[in-house]
């Protein structure tokens, strides 16, 4: 399997990230899907498109299960089998990985796969609560624990142990906000000073504002064929060359170091032996940093810096759109916004954009290989995928 | 005086449940599950161990004192937290080996800090409503 290709990406789409007030989740996607209809002429839907799996972390936002059904029905899809994938923040990394498995089975030839979630019409303490939902309800949640303090565990075990600092996780969010600020699609298009991030209130100790992610609505999706019928379709196809995924303790109490997250290390072994492609190799990169200290862990898990290394690595300005390896040009969680449920999918846009050279202002110029980073909970699930432009 | 109705297996034991490790610490009671078979000490208690895949599990008493290996100080708290605000969470590693997570009650103007000894204690009489059972928590052992 090494190296060849495991499906191919013929078209993506996205709807706008932020706050979309009076517009539901079934709403918002068929603005993600309009886009990957209109950008493949070619791809009859109706006709063409044999299955979808669709990513949401959860129904209780608008009272609103059985998604599946619901997004192939308002897609105009019927009778087409539609599920829905839940695991957590990673649901539509799940949902993606759900359609490569359907095509290498040979059941399907061409699929949908994508995500959705609207969060914003929640108060900020059901958002909390919302999010929290991934964790340990009996021993992480009924003691208070949030999910901006589990993650505030992780950075103090993570300062504690390599003096990592404030300034270095202000310097993940103040790159990312540049990035964002180049993304029309993005929540907030805005650049943020150091000084600013590092002066906002603390949310979870010695997490900030400015070091969490932004809770909006969204949707993204993308369509996958098989790779020999890529050309049927589209000129430019992405090929994905490589898939992983990898569980980790529910309690992120039970984990041995607090300072990793091993369950992407896992999952991107598992995908860069399956792609044939190295670190050194990737051009563009989209990782979870739904926390800064999750992008500066993921920077570590994924081999693009040493284990500690982390906060050294993202001062060293390598992961710039100019620098060695960019990463989250889109602008990532924390300046495209997060709504849980679309963020896999939408991550694998950006690097389809990249690939495609369509990425406007942020273009990586030359860009042919890419991974994406998707996390579930504390990394409770982690899921990595390799993409490549020409195979 | 064991008013507290445990769930029981066949044989009449406390069954290995995350109710009643709770229960227990209604009754003052820190308890883990020791694997009979391959010896793991199982915190919270799971009705198999994930291990060797036994049900062959007995009750043990920890000690309830441990380090404080990491924390944080909750400045947005979830609805049922929000009159305790701020708080400080953290994750504690106990003497036996296994780490539990837990509020960390410290004074005004105290601080916690990574490595502090912490010792359990407990909260007096089932919250209304919400959770069902008494919780756990850890303040520094200097002050009790
Ligand atoms: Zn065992």
């Amino acid at each position: 399997m090494s190296g060849r290709a495991l499906a191919a990406i013929i078209s993506a789409g996205l709807s706008k990230f932020g706050k979309l007030e009076g517009l539901y989740s079934r709403e918002i996607f068929l603005s993600a899907a309009k886009e990957a209809f209109d950008r493949c002429p070619n791809l009859n839907p109706k006709k063409d498109i044999k299955s979808l799996f669709i990513g949401q972390m959860s129904e209780s936002s608008e009272h609103q299960g059985h998604t599946g059904a619901l997004i192939a029905d308002w897609l105009g899809l019927n009778p087409t089998p539609s599920v829905r994938l839940e695991s957590a923040c990673a649901s539509s990394g799940a949902a993606l990985r759900a359609g490569i498995q359907a095509i290498m089975s040979g059941l399907v030839e061409t699929v949908m796969v994508g995500g959705v979630e609207k969060l914003t019409h929640l108060s900020t303490s059901d958002a909390t609560e919302y999010l929290a939902l991934s964790s340990d309800n009996f021993l992480e949640q009924w003691h208070g624990f949030t999910f901006p303090a589990l993650f505030a565990l992780i950075a103090r075990a993570h300062m504690h142990k390599y003096k990592t600092r404030e300034e270095q996780l202000a310097a993940v969010a103040v790159k990312n906000h540049k990035n964002g600020s180049k993304n029309p699609k993005a929540h907030i298009q805005k650049e943020i000073t150091i000084e600013q991030a590092l002066n906002s209130r603390i949310i979870a100790s010695p997490l900030r504002l400015f070091d969490c992610s932004l809770i909006s609505d969204g949707a993204s999706c993308l369509i996958l064929t098989r790779p020999e019928l890529a050309k049927r379709y589209t000129d430019e196809p992405v090929y994905i060359v490589g898939t992983g995924q990898a569980s980790d303790t529910i309690g992120l109490y039970e984990r041995e170091d607090l300072t990793s997250l091993n369950s992407i290390a896992l999952a991107a072994r598992e995908a860069y032996r399956m792609a044939d492609v190295g670190p050194d190799d990737l051009d563009v990169v989209e990782v979870h940093d739904c926390f800064t200290i999750a992008e500066i862990v993921s920077y570590e898990m994924l081999g693009l810096c040493g284990k500690g290394e982390g906060g050294t690595f993202i001062e060293s300005g390598q992961t710039e759109i100019d620098g060695k390896i960019p990463v989250n040009t889109s602008g990532g969680l924390k300046s495209k916004g997060h709504p849980v449920g679309a963020t896999g999918t939408a991550q694998v846009y950006e690097i389809y954009l990249q690939l495609t050279g369509q990425a406007g202002k942020r273009q990586v110029e030359g860009a042919e290989i890419g991974l994406t980073q998707n996390l579930g909970g504390h990394g409770s699930t982690s899921i990595v995928h390799i993409f490549k432009r020409n195979i | 005086m064991e008013e507290i109705a445990f769930l029981r297996d066949e044989r009449g034991e406390i069954y290995p449940t995350i109710e009643n490790f709770y229960k227990f610490c209604g009754m003052g009671k820190l308890m883990a599950v020791r694997c009979s078979r391959c010896g793991r000490l199982i915190l919270p208690p799971r009705p198999m161990c994930p291990e060797c895949y036994s049900t062959d599990l007995g009750w043990v008493q920890l000690s309830g004192r441990g380090r404080l290996e990491t924390y944080s100080e909750v400045y947005v708290p979830p609805k049922n937290f929000a009159s305790k605000s701020p708080y400080v969470i953290g994750i504690v590693r106990l003497v036996e080996g296994v780490a539990l997570p837990g509020q960390i009650v410290v004074d005004r103007g105290e601080k916690a800090e990574v490595g502090m000894e912490l010792s359990v204690d407990f909260e007096s009489a089932p919250a209304e409503g919400w959770p069902q059972w008494p919780r756990y928590f850890f303040r520094p052992v200097d002050r009790k």
